[in-house]
């Protein structure tokens, strides 16, 4: 009984609206453009706070990372051949290693300067020659083959394992396990083929793009064959680095562990280096900077969503208004044959809300449209969550209510005897 | 004040009670007395005309005989109830039951069709009877107005349009048909038939109050009342007392 009342009331606010299409029409666009901004909104800025998460997830929640930094050189450029020598050292593993209780493991990094090479197809990947340990601490996963061993380390082995663009890039139809590359002056046996990152869309490098990929050799033999000396050529001048070590990953055995080995980490690195060659990167942190940034950007995002959705409730109320008025002998009318005030207020509550609504739901369609075409033509990561649209269809009810209350309200207090006058 | 004399019609209870209605309105600091003391009996099955010239406070009257508006003094009963005790709802409830309305510009509601224009007041009743739309398309047959069920107030003739009007009128089987000048906005011929319609639903059992300024139309009636200066001038028997 009462749902029919309901029904009926929406078929006929249906009517009333449809008496007046182009301005019932031009009514909803506010409320659907607030909408549909909304959800594009949300979808294109989740998708891009989930890309951020990612990449510092993949650096491990749970470690902090010392790296070598070259530091400012105030005289360098006059020079034509100097040794430059900064950075992390050995002594500084040992000491990372032994001093603070809640760090289980400390992982030595080297980056190397050089080219590798498979058959016709060469590129610059990033060299780190590290230690097994490696891929446990960073959580990175094998797809082939096996990741480096503590055998490979003891025997200075010449075996490689690649990441998976390179494996990609460099053997792209078969099965490189086996087979040996060249690595600067020397031949690797590839062993084992990791895992791509988690990110979706640079899932194949183009061959001819660049490619930023990583292949792994063991510290011993990374520290064998190439020494501590890099050596860049430049035009006229020939640059060399000295570097002991590049990276230091260390593992702290819990998170409420990792601001306090990150505060003892800066402490000893500041205490043992009389210049500023090293830095500490905390994952956490990093984290930590992107949910408020997240936080931040959401609250930035809303704020226009809801003046857009303001000014299209506004807009709905301004119709609504003029509609009573418009409308003053109908209300007449159907107060005169028994309406009560109440009917009268529902009336045009539901024709407030069912615009709303309407709005709404295309506005929606259109949200919905918008990350697909982003993702589709402006290579961005959307993510659309259900409660976007969910909330969003709250929304519009909402709005048709709040800004149908006082032109429902209008309509039902006219008086009768007055609005039977009406012309 | 002086209650004013009234003929006997037919003796019958009245449906609608005036007694020393005042319906007073206030602009600014002067009073305009729009009603002064009005009282009347209007006998169940009976068929009135209501006279006066316009300022004669016909139209007062008239929102009060009809519960739209309300009397500043004296009382009002409907059947039994007093007005001035209703509240709004009460109010809106006791004219979408006890009155049908038939105005001279026949108010349909351009947006719905003929049988939707009729059952209009059953869906503001506090309670739903079973059948109304059985019971609109009978009513509808019965003013004359064939099978036009879906056809909008716009696609009809002023007589359909006022057919319509009276079949609505007709839905919750009010005592009480409360006619407006029903027959102003109709050619003589139309006027004719819509009063004939008049004249057997007062067969039928129903109290007809028609408001009219024309003399030829009010003498149909089995009763005149004459309004002058918000008072009743007369009132006096028509052409169907005889």
């Amino acid at each position: 009984m009462k749902m029919g009342a309901l029904t009926r009331t929406v078929r006929l606010g249906f009517k009333s609206l449809m008496l007046h299409k182009l301005r019932s029409l031009l009514t909803t666009l506010g409320v659907l453009f607030g909408v549909s901004s909304v959800i594009a909104m949300l979808a294109i800025g989740e998708g891009a706070s989930e890309e951020a998460q990612e990449q510092i997830r993949e650096l491990g929640s749970q470690n902090v990372i010392l790296r070598s930094v070259k530091p400012p050189d105030e005289l360098a450029s006059n020079q034509t051949s100097r040794v430059l020598s900064y950075g992390l050292t050995q002594a500084d593993l040992r000491r990372a290693e032994s001093s603070y209780p809640w760090v289980t493991r400390a992982i030595p990094v080297r980056q190397l300067q050089q080219e590798v090479r498979l058959g016709e197809r060469a590129l610059n990947p990033r060299v780190l020659a590290t230690v097994p340990e490696w891929i446990d601490v960073t959580g990175r996963m094998i797809s082939e083959g096996r990741f480096l061993s503590a055998h490979d380390e003891e025997n200075v082995n010449n075996v490689v394992v690649l990441g998976y663009e390179v494996s990609r890039w460099l053997s792209p139809f078969d099965n490189p396990i086996g087979t040996e590359v060249k690595i600067g002056a020397d031949y690797f046996i590839v062993i084992g083929v990791l895992l791509p990152r988690m990110r979706l869309d640079s899932d194949a490098a183009a061959p001819g793009s660049e490619v930023t990929g990583e292949v792994f050799v063991p510290l011993s033999t990374g520290t064998r064959w190439f020494g501590d000396m890099q050596v860049k050529i430049r035009s006229g001048s020939r640059e060399m680095e000295q570097v002991e070590l590049h990276e230091i990953v260390l593992e702290v055995e819990t998170p409420e562990g990792v601001p306090l080995t990150a505060g003892a980490a800066r402490e000893m690195l500041a205490r043992n280096h009389n210049q500023r060659d090293w830095e500490v990167v905390v994952p956490l942190e990093l984290l930590a900077k992107a949910e408020e940034t997240k936080r931040i950007f959401n609250i930035v995002l809303g704020s226009i969503a809801g003046i857009s959705l303001l000014v299209g409730g506004i807009g709905i109320m301004n119709v609504m208004l003029a509609t009573v008025t418009e409308r003053t002998r109908e209300i007449g009318i159907r107060r005169a044959l028994g309406a009560k005030k109440r009917h009268i207020m529902l009336q045009f509550l539901v024709e407030c809300v069912v615009l709303a609504v309407g709005g709404g739901l295309a506005g929606i369609a259109l949200g919905l449209g918008i990350p697909f075409l982003v993702e589709r033509y402006a290579d961005m990561r959307t993510i659309v969550r259900p409660d976007g649209p969910i909330l969003a269809f709250g929304i519009s009810v909402g709005i048709g209510l709040l800004f149908g209350l006082y032109p429902a309200w209008r309509a039902a207090n006219l008086d009768p005897v007055e609005a039977l006058r009406h012309e | 004040m002086a209650p004013d004399p009234q003929p006997a019609a037919g003796g019958n209870a009245p449906v609608a009670e005036l007694k020393d209605v005042q319906r007073v309105y206030r602009m600014g600091n002067n009073e305009v007395r729009a009603l002064d003391g009005v009282s009347v009996a209007f006998g169940a099955g009976e068929f009135w005309s209501i006279m006066g010239t316009s300022g004669s406070g016909k139209s007062t009257l008239l929102n009060i005989l009809g519960c739209i508006d309300r009397p500043t003094g004296g009382s009002y009963h409907v059947d039994g109830t007093n007005v001035n005790e209703l509240d709004d709802d009460g109010l809106s409830e006791l004219r979408g039951t006890r009155i049908g309305f038939v105005f001279q510009s026949f108010n349909l509601i351009p947006q719905l069709n003929v049988l939707e224009n009729i059952l209009v007041p059953v869906f503001y009743r506090d309670e739903q009877p079973a059948h109304a739309e059985d019971r609109a398309r009978m009513i509808a047959e019965r003013v004359g107005l064939g099978g036009r069920f879906d056809h909008r107030p716009t696609e009809l003739s002023g007589g359909q349009q006022q057919r319509v009007a009276i079949a609505r009128a007709l839905i919750n089987d009010p005592p009480i048909v409360l006619a407006d000048e029903a027959t102003g906005n109709l050619d003589s011929t139309t006027a004719q038939e819509i009063l004939e319609l008049f004249d057997e639903l007062h067969a039928e059992g129903k109290t007809i109050l028609l408001v009219t300024h024309e003399a030829i139309i009010a003498r149909r009636a089995q009763l005149m009342l004459r309004l002058k200066d918000g008072r009743v001038e007369k009132i006096e028997a028509g052409d169907k007392s005889r």
